[in-house]
């Protein structure tokens, strides 16, 4: 055997609740985090993911009281993000309860902040977000064309920075994992985006998650197959109890594909 | 009684590490700074989160403790970075390890597997005698999150290995000295027995 394929649930959290968006925007309310993780680790999560989703924008720091009921309550790898933006919120975050935190704005804005974290806290704890989205040049429905641009501020902002030299760089710089946000199939569940989990994967070597679209087990199974992600993310399967952890990964297994069950 | 230490080198998380103490077992948990008071404690923890040269000279000033602890006293549990401070040296750092086991710290080879090695992968027991891995089933999934693996010079230390690239040692003991390389604490209800089994071998020891 070898390493399992990994599922993690996100729970996007706005105030202390579980909230899930369409393209960044128009947040739906959707729960308590606690019990959500809870339910998730029982099912046979891998990993869980919180991102505080308006900590960056609104310069609010992430909830540590709910990331510590969290942490106290499930056994599993948990990671934490939003509004990072120091060696010390990092400090803060890891000693509530978080294994890694991942940094998004912040490592745009100040890339040695990854160094940083990596040499302190070594690189495990530290997993860079990228949000990505087409640019396009030309619409033109024979020949469109686009490169792929790195968002920050929750998808509000473009930086002009080519995504793929970019996960290079964080790579280089010291990330230990990169969380792949694809903004223009997050929300619609139609499926991940292939073509830019493939492009990122190729560029670097350490493990990507992929995350941004998934609308059905048959999307984490796509993922797997079509790109070699180490991990899927998803968010409102197993919100809105379209599926549980466990069916999926019993689907998984079912197809060929190695997971921990 | 079963009181265990967990030492702080200063660098992250050890609130996951000392809840899971709790609930499996130990009555009491400290986070200490110093080995100054180690003969008061059953077990002694040195977590898994930070990077070799920074936790080496956090433990500089205890060396001896921790010698004279490995062959006599208080049982040392080793996690990931935890138990590569055990080896002589780390291709992570410059300064010299512990030297509570014999051979050396050595990356993961990137260009056969992606570095980190993060997520959940199978312990292949080899030692069916091991203290911690009692009751623990052979291909369990345990979670990992390293760069580095261990080389034993003492080939019979090993309890278990498992395979990312290459076949490596995950699971050590040797005397007092016991180490994982995967995150017990994080490693779902498998990663909680081994460490209710660590805490039993606390209790016998004194």
């Amino acid at each position: 055997m070898t390493l399992a394929k990994r599922i993690i649930p996100c729970l996007d959290v706005d105030a202390g609740n579980v909230v899930k968006g369409v393209h960044f925007s128009d947040v739906r309310i959707a729960g308590d985090p606690v019990s959500f993780a809870k339910k998730y680790t029982h099912e046979g999560a891998d990993e869980i993911v919180f991102l505080d989703i308006n900590a960056s924008h609104e310069g609010r720091e992430a909830l540590k009281t709910v990331i510590k009921e969290v942490a106290r309550v499930i056994n599993i790898p948990f990671t934490v993000g939003g509004g990072i933006r120091s060696l010390h919120d990092t400090r803060e975050i890891l000693l509530s309860g978080a294994d890694k935190v991942s940094i998004n704005t912040a490592a745009v804005k100040n890339p040695e902040l990854v160094s940083q974290l990596m040499n302190l806290f070594g690189k495990q704890c530290v997993v860079v977000a990228m949000d990505v989205k087409r640019h396009y040049i030309s619409h033109s429905t024979e020949k469109a064309s686009y490169w792929f641009e790195v968002r920050i501020f929750g998808g509000r902002e473009g930086t002009g920075i080519e995504a793929i030299g970019w996960a290079k760089s964080v790579e280089k710089l010291g990330a230990g994992e990169i969380l792949l946000t694809s903004i223009d199939t997050d929300g619609t569940e139609n499926g991940y985006d292939l073509e830019l989990i493939r492009a990122i994967g190729r560029a670097v070597r350490i493990p990507v998650i992929a995350s941004g679209g998934c609308g059905s087990q048959e999307h984490i199974l796509e993922v797997f197959r079509r790109t070699d992600v180490e991990a899927a993310l998803a968010a409102s399967i197993f919100h809105y109890e379209k599926a549980t952890v466990n069916s999926v990964k019993q689907y998984l297994k079912d197809n060929g594909i190695n997971v921990r069950i | 009684m079963s009181k265990l230490a967990i030492f702080d080198y200063g660098a992250g998380n050890l609130f996951s590490l000392e809840s899971s103490m709790r609930k499996n077992g130990a009555k009491q948990v400290s986070i200490i700074r110093d080995m100054d008071t180690l003969d008061e404690f059953d077990g002694l923890v040195l977590p898994g989160v930070g990077n070799f040269d920074p936790a080496i000279i956090s433990l500089e000033p205890f060396r001896r403790t921790l010698e004279k602890a490995s062959v006599t006293g208080t049982p040392i549990l080793g996690i990931c970075l935890g138990m590569e401070m055990f080896l002589e040296r780390s291709e992570e750092g410059k300064l010299n390890g512990l030297k509570l086991l014999k051979g050396y710290v050595k990356m993961l080879d990137k260009k056969k597997v992606k570095v980190p090695h993060i997520g959940w992968n199978n312990l292949n027991i080899t030692n069916s005698s091991s203290k911690l891995l009692s009751g623990v089933p052979n291909e369990s999934w345990v979670y990992f999150v390293h760069s580095y693996r261990i080389v034993s010079q003492e080939k019979e230390i090993t309890m278990a290995s498992t395979e990312y690239g290459t076949k490596f040692p995950v699971v050590i003991e040797k005397g007092n000295v016991f180490g994982t390389q995967f995150h017990p604490e994080k490693s779902g209800a498998i990663g909680e027995k081994i460490i209710r089994n660590f805490i039993g071998v606390c209790i016998k020891s004194k």
